[in-house]
């Protein structure tokens, strides 16, 4: 016989056994000789899987399912020899037919069809052991196709005699509904029957629990639809002593009792008994849970769970311990009374030496956090960010970031102490978070007008610390102070030293995208420099000096005007702007930006050259000007300067228009031009463009055609502290250097003080008490500035969008199966209670219940509206989430108002279920 | 519902899977690289659950080998660690006091079991007891069928074809 052939009786003899095989897998050592072990034996498989000898098939077979599930080979070309051995008279062949099949397959697998027949095969054997095969590959590789062929036979099992065969035909009706909805109706009926009969039957609770975890599941997707069987599950609860059976039923019942108040009435007593009673942990977590998540508003309840909780937080388990906090997650939201009364546990685990409770506490933490004690519990973490080790750290600046960011800023009240612990966090030496950081800088500046000269102020301090930039964690940070300070340039005390900071010689080590957005910066600045002098000249000549002149005839944005009135208040500094913008510091910033951007202006990176351009075109035309004003004093204010200043001018107005967040939806609102195909498939793009990573998605984009560099990924991550530290020392060295070697480009500034303070290393312990002072003092310093002291102080506004601001939260969908399941549920139910149904029933259920179905039933018309309202509570604890939004869309500026209220929210009209428990 | 099991050693080698869920084999792949990489750095007496891709992982150390069961996030963790200790309980039982050996040589054995203990991701029998009833009966089942295979004359008819 050839290769290709099938196998010798030699090969048959001789077969490697499963045994064999594995010894073998062992003896070589793994790497490539393990491997060639492996395909070498894989070719001597596929030989022997085509061998008509059944034996010789399964030990092949059983040799593939080994390399499948543990070496993760594909083994999809023994489909067809796996169905064939299921179909072998030998249980021991089918058995590892079976076994291949439901680790193997797929609902891809061609062959998958040609078991069906088998499957019915075995399901309906005289063999129990046959039939559990059948049943448990059936519950693994289930499709629609399958579940609706199988769906009969599975129907008949339902009712076997034996109950090991039963309890496995319930537990794959899970799979055979999700996949196929309509063997709901066929089989939802016995699946009732199985819970009502076998509760009292006296074997051990394992068809019980077996039917009561397939309603776990099903209810946990859609609950409403079980309400009627809350009798049934009410009696398990009181009767059933199978631990594993009530944590099931108790899951259940978190989820009723979110939609119907009466009966969390009628079962919160029962669970406090369990509750109490329990030994079992695990139940009691169970009850801990549900009480806490679905029976909030029973005070006893909640306090006996809190009880519980405390034991838990206490335990020396740690496992427990973890639970217990969870536990505690869960209270918050309704009862925070709960978390306070344990803030020294909580705030203990902060330091656990499991990074999972620390996780916990962390979110605890954070769950506690309002507009009150922001301010303190994040400078708790802060100092606790600092201790951790890096990736708790960055976990704490991560919960940090999203809470006090969320619902756009709800509840931030004091901007100017946010964006300075902004800037706190940008230099916590394990800072990772730059993307975050960033994306909030930016958003703020864009929607909170009056926080941009705190934010300059906090951008200034990042970008005139050389140590940073050796940094490339905090890139992204740095990207958005040198935005901001171009942007908002006219909040600058001193725009030269930012100028300074944005053309330092370090910048060589940023990435180019956020270099490019430092020179775009500097032209911003520049361009305002040249402005502000230009205007003073005029302005001293002429009218009553007035720092942002009022040019005739032309109108200024909004936030110019905006801006003369936050300077009036602070008009001292408008005095001192006026000195600063002298002829002599004018020049010496051409000269500066001249000489240093002048070797870039061959740079390889287009957007660099191309920006670098603008400015020493800029930068050129300016010297000219003041070079011939020089010359000519003001004797000749010529056309030339006329021209130039008027250049100046226009590029200084196109620059100081302001930015507003932009809606994530807006680009859907423009309509799309005719003869536009934007559904013209563009695949073959993707072939030329596969290595090219697409940018992230900016969440909001600009008018102007600047902006935020999308790529982090030239920065390399490798770079660690220690040579960020050493670094620090290094750089203030080469920059003194430098200063002295190139000092006559340097600004001869008065503040040398200032500056000389101004370039402290960074990650200096001492310089962080510096930092907390400033921050001490700046904030004194701000509320002394403004009108009032303290919390009186209003919240500035912020800005907020019509539709969302951020991407938008996918609304949860539920799966189109679910409906269609619960459907059928509702149906069978409902179209059962009054007719078919209440002759299988028990008696007890038949005595209570029967005659109570008519009354209901005639009575639904008028109680319906009163449910209906019931129904609405449980639905909110869901809505509230999804509806915070719309509720924000509306746009109340204060926050405080949105979070009372319950909301009476607009709910869908249910059909309306009969209430067999009342 | 469990989603799956997995058996881990300590030199990070699978012992066992079992998908109650639909993953591809590359999701597989990934699943077990993740998790044993989470699993297996955490030191001794640390907790025994951790937070995976908005699901749970419980996992236990039994001598060299983690057990892992990924969970819904509001499933009991407290109920799956005592299914793990139950399935380690009956391996235990049936092996005689089991080694990791045990389950890389009757590695087929191991989810018979597990698939007596667990069906569509639910528990389906608490009784070590009835477990290892099941499992003998299936047992002496393909003994019966293997013996009748290596009889001779089975052979001299294979070979006779």
């Amino acid at each position: 016989m050839s290769g290709t052939g099938g196998p010798s009786l030699m090969d048959s003899l001789f077969q490697r056994t499963l045994d064999d095989l594995i010894k073998g897998i062992r003896l070589h050592l793994p790497g490539p000789a393990q491997s060639t072990f492996i395909s070498k034996s894989l070719d001597e498989i596929r030989r022997e899987i085509t061998s008509t000898d059944l034996h010789t098939k399964s030990t092949a077979l059983q040799k593939l399912t080994y390399l499948h599930s543990l070496h993760h080979f594909d083994i999809s070309f023994a489909a067809f020899h796996a169905v064939e051995l299921t179909s072998s008279p030998s249980f021991l062949h089918k058995k590892t037919g079976y076994l291949a099949a439901s680790l193997s397959f797929r609902p891809s697998t061609d062959v998958l069809l040609l078991l069906t027949n088998q499957l019915r095969k075995d399901l309906s054997s005289t063999n129990q052991h046959e039939v559990s095969l059948a049943l448990e590959c059936l519950s693994v590789i289930c499709t629609l196709d399958l579940a609706r062929d199988l769906t009969p036979d599975i129907f008949n099992l339902l009712m076997s005699s034996k109950i090991f065969v039963r309890k496995k035909a319930v537990a794959c009706l899970l799979k055979v509904f999700s996949q196929y909805p309509d063997a709901v109706r066929v089989c939802f009926k016995r699946l009732v029957e199985n819970l009502e009969t076998v509760g009292g039957a006296g074997d051990n609770g394992t068809m019980l629990a077996a039917t009561v975890g397939v309603f776990c599941e099903l209810a946990r997707k859609e609950p409403r639809a079980y309400l009627p069987l809350a009798p049934e599950f009410y009696k398990i609860l009181v009767e059933s002593r199978n631990n594993w059976v009530l944590i099931k039923v108790l899951k259940i019942f978190a989820q009723l009792g979110r939609l119907e108040p009466r009966l969390a009435k009628k079962v919160v007593e029962p669970i406090c008994e369990l509750m109490k009673r329990s030994e079992a942990k695990s139940l009691v977590f169970e009850c801990v849970r549900t009480v806490v998540s679905s029976f909030y508003e029973y005070e006893f309840a909640v306090k006996l769970a809190v009880e519980k909780i405390r034991e838990f937080l206490l335990d020396s388990d740690l496992n427990l311990r973890y639970l217990g906090l969870q536990g505690l997650l869960l209270v918050a939201p309704h009862h925070l009374w709960a978390v306070v009364e344990n803030k020294e546990v909580v705030i203990k685990s902060l330091s656990d030496v499991d990074r999972n409770i620390k996780l916990e506490a962390l979110r605890l933490v954070m769950s506690m956090v309002c507009d009150d004690n922001v301010v303190e519990i994040c400078r708790v973490l802060v100092g606790y960010a600092l201790k951790s080790d890096p990736e708790f750290c960055n976990e704490i600046l991560r919960s940090m970031l999203s809470t006090c960011s969320k619902n756009v800023y709800e509840i931030i009240i004091d901007f100017d102490w946010y964006v300075s612990l902004l800037g706190e966090m940008a230099r916590i030496p394990h800072c990772q978070n730059g993307e975050e950081i960033e994306y909030q800088l930016i958003d703020i500046g864009m929607r909170v007008k009056d926080v941009r000269p705190e934010l300059v102020r906090v951008g200034r301090d990042l970008l005139i610390d050389p140590a940073l930039l050796g940094n490339p964690f905090i890139h992204r940070i740095l990207s958005a102070a040198a935005w901001v300070s171009g942007e908002y340039v006219k909040f600058s005390r001193n725009p030269f030293e930012i100028m300074e900071a944005l053309l330092q010689p370090r910048t060589n080590l940023l990435p180019p995208s956020i270099r490019s957005v430092y020179i775009h910066s500097a032209f911003k600045v520049l361009s305002f420099c040249l402005h502000s002098y230009l205007s003073f000249e005029k302005g001293a000549s002429s009218s009553p000096p007035n720092f942002v002149d009022i040019e005739p005839g032309f109108t200024y944005s909004e936030s110019e005007q905006e801006f003369t009135e936050t300077d009036q208040a602070t008009s001292s500094s408008a005095l001192h702007k006026r000195d600063t913008f002298t002829q002599e510091s004018i020049a010496n910033v051409l000269t500066l930006v001249i000489t240093s951007l002048t070797p870039l202006a061959e740079s390889h990176d287009v957007e660099i050259q191309e920006r670098v351009r603008n400015v020493l075109g800029l930068a050129r035309l300016a010297q000219q000007e003041i070079s011939c004003h020089n010359d000519q004093k003001e004797k000749m204010v010529d056309k030339a300067d006329l021209k130039t200043s008027i250049i100046i001018r226009l590029i200084n107005d196109a620059l100081s228009e302001d930015f507003g967040p932009i809606s994530f939806s807006a680009q859907e609102r423009v309509p799309v031009p005719d003869g536009l195909v934007l559904e013209e498939n563009l695949s073959k793009l993707d072939s030329i463009c596969a290595d090219v990573q697409l940018p992230i998605s900016e969440s909001f984009s600009l008018v102007k055609p600047i902006f935020l560099p999308a790529d982090g990924d030239s920065i390399s991550n490798q770079q660690n502290e220690e040579e960020s530290e050493t670094s620090a020392a290094e750089s203030t060295s080469l920059l003194a250097e430098h200063r002295k070697r190139h000092g006559l480009f340097y600004l001869p500034s008065d503040h040398s003080k200032d500056a000389s303070s101004s370039f402290p290393p960074a990650n200096d312990p001492k310089q962080r008490d510096n930092d907390v002072d400033d921050l001490v003092k700046l904030t004194e310093e701000s509320l002394v500035l403004k009108r009032k002291p303290n919390l009186s102080r209003p919240r500035p506004v912020v800005v907020k969008l019509d539709e969302g601001d951020r991407l938008p939260i996918a609304v949860k969908k539920t799966d189109e199966n679910d409906d269609l399941i619960s459907g059928a549920v509702r149906d069978v139910l409902l179209g059962n209670e009054a007719s078919s149904h209440s002759n299988n029933l028990s008696g007890r259920r038949k005595g209570k219940s029967h005659s109570k179905d008519k009354v209901e039933n005639s009575e639904t018309g008028s109680s319906s509206k009163r449910r209906s309202k019931h129904r609405n509570h449980g639905k909110n604890v869901e809505e509230n989430e999804n509806g915070e939004k719309g509720k924000q869309k509306s746009g109340g500026k204060h926050k405080s108002r949105r979070r009372a209220d319950g909301g009476v929210d607009v709910a869908v009209e249910k059909p309306v279920i009969p209430d067999f428990l009342l | 519902m469990i989603h799956f099991v997995l058996l881990i050693s300590r030199q990070g080698k699978v012992r066992l899977t079992k998908w109650y869920s639909p993953y591809s084999q590359k999701e597989r792949s990934k699943v077990i690289r993740e998790l044993s990489g989470m699993i297996l750095t955490r030191g001794p007496k640390l907790c025994n659950f951790v937070e995976w891709r908005g699901f749970k992982v419980v996992y236990k150390r039994y001598a060299s080998l983690y057990f892992c069961m990924c969970i819904n996030q509001d499933d009991n963790e407290l109920e799956i660690l005592e299914i793990i200790h139950h399935f380690v309980e009956i391996l235990d039982r049936y092996f005689g006091s089991v080694c990791e050996l045990d389950l890389i040589f009757s590695f087929q054995k191991a989810y018979y079991m597990l698939d007596e203990i667990l069906i569509a991701g639910e528990l389906q029998e608490s009784s070590k007891k009835t477990v290892a009833r099941l499992v003998s009966a299936q047992d002496s089942l393909v003994e019966a069928a293997k013996e009748e295979a290596n009889s001779i004359s089975n052979i001299i008819a294979q070979a006779t074809k």
